[in-house]
């Protein structure tokens, strides 16, 4: 009981990182109808910015963890944003209105770009810090086992639910997400009353890539260790996490990253660790043969 | 003046993209990770930036554009001459006897290969798959493990690596029937990684990611290509000098006729009512569904003829290589094949061949020129980069993938035309008009 009440905890972490990742795709999908495939790079591209900025700071003599992490949190999320704006206006936007495999193609290639550039520019090797919040409470001590919830983790649900509660204020409240909402439910429509959609779609982008470098920070304070590499896996697993939840919405990519955290973190507990990956896509395989819409999705009704 | 502007805010947005992950370095030091300062690298990008977007600017102000439908009607007039010359080029190159570039022939003949069959689901049936390497992954690893436990031949395995790959295309077929677009594309990429995580860690049949290793060569008619000359083997019955070069000419000659079998299947294909069936699907289900195509079959057709090529490709990649390995099989196998495809033009047979040819020979050709390039540079000036000139290759691909799709969003000859239209309207006489056969 206690062994798996540890796992809940550790699955709840895990799952608010692939929830955050899982909110860009969504939204981007539910837009502009593509797989933002460079997506989970740069979530990889955010936890780099992070650890940089973690970094300077100490260099710069900042030892004050809570501001250490608002600052790092800013800049990592702003500079990721940037790439997030950029890459949809260098790959995406010229295709836009094109055929459906060509933005897919660029989108893989900026996967490529973006993982080849961090490979170069920072090395290849695993890239390691230490806690930065170490300690955490003991919750239930049974003798033989002792369920910990850490301060890291405390930090990591609370972070990300403060900024799903601001993502969640700006999607229902402000103008921008009026626009988006609108975009999200008919594009052209949006354009003809006049919606900049350009514009729209690009603070998209900005927005995903802020919470997907979010993501990234924590990803990093979770497990102390990144590499160029970790996007990849991340990024399917988040988009698995879309589809779960419904793609296009949004509470459902929270909810399907939750899912995926806790199934996966539950499969490496009580069966194999080497067969994660393979139990989060079997969900994903099983779910769109039973539930093609996901658990919140809308059914797709076409018109013919 | 707005080109200039232009320019200065696209350096600025480059300073902010390249500045943190250019410019400061993460570098183990001694005590745990430290940041190492990178500014002339950082300013030089900056600047390129800068001159860059000031050159396009004005390169786009004067060219005229809408060339490129020019470009693509002169290919695809040009490739009525350009197959019969790329079939002789293709025949003749072995006898330049130059290792390297018999190598290379073999290594874009088995893209060529992959990106027919490949071209089979995604152009033809327009279903969109990302996990294609699975089932050259299925070939190679059905090969290796039939040929080093049960001693069997690559002539016998070849045909069993297909016909497995092709079933595991049919069990994919299978939970994937109602899923379209995009869906699709991400269930087969969680496939292809499923299979590759299972190759990993079932160690006790693939021998995990130590890969398998002594895979036999091919065999000509039971001529073996070893190197001692003794009667059995190819030197041996022809009298000749037993050399390594004759092993690679065979092996480039099989892989030859394996694409050309599967060009030559999938033209006949999209001949009969199954091909016909296929591009109708690409074009809408909805109208195939209900004009009576059984689509289920359809489509797991297209899957299983898919994969049916897929499996030859790898059966042959792992008699080529005598060794196979979870690495060879992850999804940038998949995405380069993919690439090829689309910018062949999706459904063009010739448009895959010259994509495999410009992409993977170029890839190739770009890792010698960086590793020439490389040793060129060894002075203190240019310091580390020298070393690490290699790793740009995969980065300029990634590039290189988004510009070309950018340039040319249809591919290189966008042949998409239906095996069957209506070129010209028949001309119908009245009398048939008036009994409604017109």
């Amino acid at each position: 009981m206690a062994y798996a009440l540890q796992q809940l905890i550790n699955g709840v972490t895990l799952g608010m990182i692939y929830g955050l990742i899982a909110v860009g795709y969504t939204m981007v999908y539910g837009i502009i109808g593509m797989i933002n495939f460079a997506h989970g790079d740069v979530f990889m591209v955010g936890s780099f910015l992070s650890l940089i900025a973690l970094l300077g700071l100490s260099a710069l003599g900042i030892t004050s963890v809570p501001l250490a992490l608002a600052l790092t949190l800013l800049f990592a999320a702003g500079l990721a944003a940037l790439y997030g704006w950029t890459v949809e206006r260098v790959a995406y936007r010229p295709l836009r209105g094109s055929f459906r495999l060509a933005p897919l193609i660029s989108a893989i290639g900026m996967s490529i770009t973006l993982q080849n550039f961090v490979q170069v520019s920072q090395g290849a090797r695993v890239k390691p810090i230490e806690a930065i919040i170490p300690g955490g409470i003991r919750l239930i001590d049974t003798g033989d086992f002792a369920v910990q919830l850490s301060w890291m983790q405390i930090a990591i649900v609370v972070i990300t639910l403060t900024i799903l509660g601001l993502f969640t204020w700006l999607v229902t409240k402000t103008p921008l997400g009026r626009t988006m909402r609108a975009c999200e439910q008919d594009l052209k429509m949006a354009s003809l009353l006049g919606i900049d959609t350009d514009r729209t779609i690009s603070l998209t982008f900005v927005i995903g890539a802020a919470l997907a470098a979010v993501a990234g920070f924590m990803f990093l304070l979770y497990y102390g260790v990144i590499d160029f590499y970790i996007g990849f896996i991340a990024g399917v697993k988040a988009f698995t996490a879309a589809v779960l939840g419904g793609i296009g919405s949004l509470p459902g990519a929270v909810i399907g990253g939750l899912l995926i955290g806790l199934i996966e973190t539950f499969w490496s507990a009580y069966f194999s660790v080497e067969y994660k990956d393979v139990a989060a896509f079997s969900i994903l395989i099983v779910v769109l043969i039973f539930m093609p819409t996901g658990l919140l999705g809308r059914a797709e009704v076409e018109k013919v | 003046m707005t080109a200039l502007r232009d320019a200065f805010l696209s350096a600025i947005v480059a300073l902010g993209l390249f500045g943190p992950l250019v410019g400061l370095v993460t570098a183990n030091g001694e005590h745990g990770l430290a940041l190492t300062a990178r500014p002339v690298a950082t300013a030089v990008i900056v600047g390129l930036v800068f001159f860059g977007r000031l050159l396009m600017l004005s390169w786009r102000g004067r060219t005229p554009r809408a060339t490129n439908r020019a470009l693509a009607e002169r290919i695809t007039r040009a490739g009525k001459y350009l197959t019969p010359v790329l079939l002789v080029a293709a025949f003749a190159l072995p006898f330049t006897g130059s290792r390297y570039y018999i190598d290379l022939g073999t290594l874009v003949l088995t893209y060529i290969m992959l990106g027919w069959g490949l071209n089979i689901v995604v152009g033809l049936a327009g279903l969109l798959d990302l996990g294609y390497v699975a089932f050259y992954a299925v070939g190679a690893y059905s090969y290796a493990i039939l040929a080093t436990t049960f001693g069997l031949g690559f002539w016998t395995c070849l045909p069993l690596a297909g016909i497995l790959a092709a079933l595991w295309g049919v069990l994919l077929g299978f939970p994937v029937l109602r899923l379209r677009g995009d869906y699709l594309a991400i269930v087969t990429l969680a496939f292809g990684e499923i299979i590759r995580i299972v190759l990993i860690n079932w160690v006790s049949l693939t021998n995990g990611p130590n890969g398998i290793t002594g895979i036999p060569r091919p065999t000509l008619f039971g001529l073996a290509f070893s190197m001692d000359g003794g009667p059995g083997t190819f030197a041996g019955f022809f009298n000749i000098e037993p050399a390594v070069i004759q092993r690679i000419i065979f092996l480039y000659y099989v892989i030859f006729g394996l694409a050309l079998l599967t060009n030559w299947v999938s033209l006949r294909l999209r001949r009969l009512p199954l091909g016909r069936a296929w591009e109708a699907l690409r074009e809408d289900e909805v109208a195939c569904r209900s004009l009576g195509i059984n689509v289920r079959n359809t489509k797991l057709t297209a899957f299983g003829i898919g994969a049916l090529f897929g499996g030859f490709a790898g059966a042959f990649f792992a008699t080529r290589q005598a060794f196979v390995s979870p690495e060879s099989f992850t999804f940038i196998e998949s995405a380069t094949v993919l690439a090829i495809v689309v910018l062949g033009g999706l459904g063009s047979q010739l448009g895959v061949a010259l994509a495999a040819i410009v992409m993977v020979g170029g890839l190739e050709v770009l890792r010698d020129l960086l590793s020439t390039l490389g040793d060129q540079l060894h002075s203190p000036f240019f310091g580390d980069i020298a070393n690490e000139l290699p790793l740009y290759r995969m980065l300029i691909f990634g590039l290189a993938l988004v510009v070309m799709m950018v340039l040319r969003p249809r591919g290189l000859v966008s042949g998409r035309t239906p095996g069957v239209a209506l070129t010209k309207p028949k001309e119908i006489a009245p009398e048939l008009v008036a009994q409604g056969r017109g």
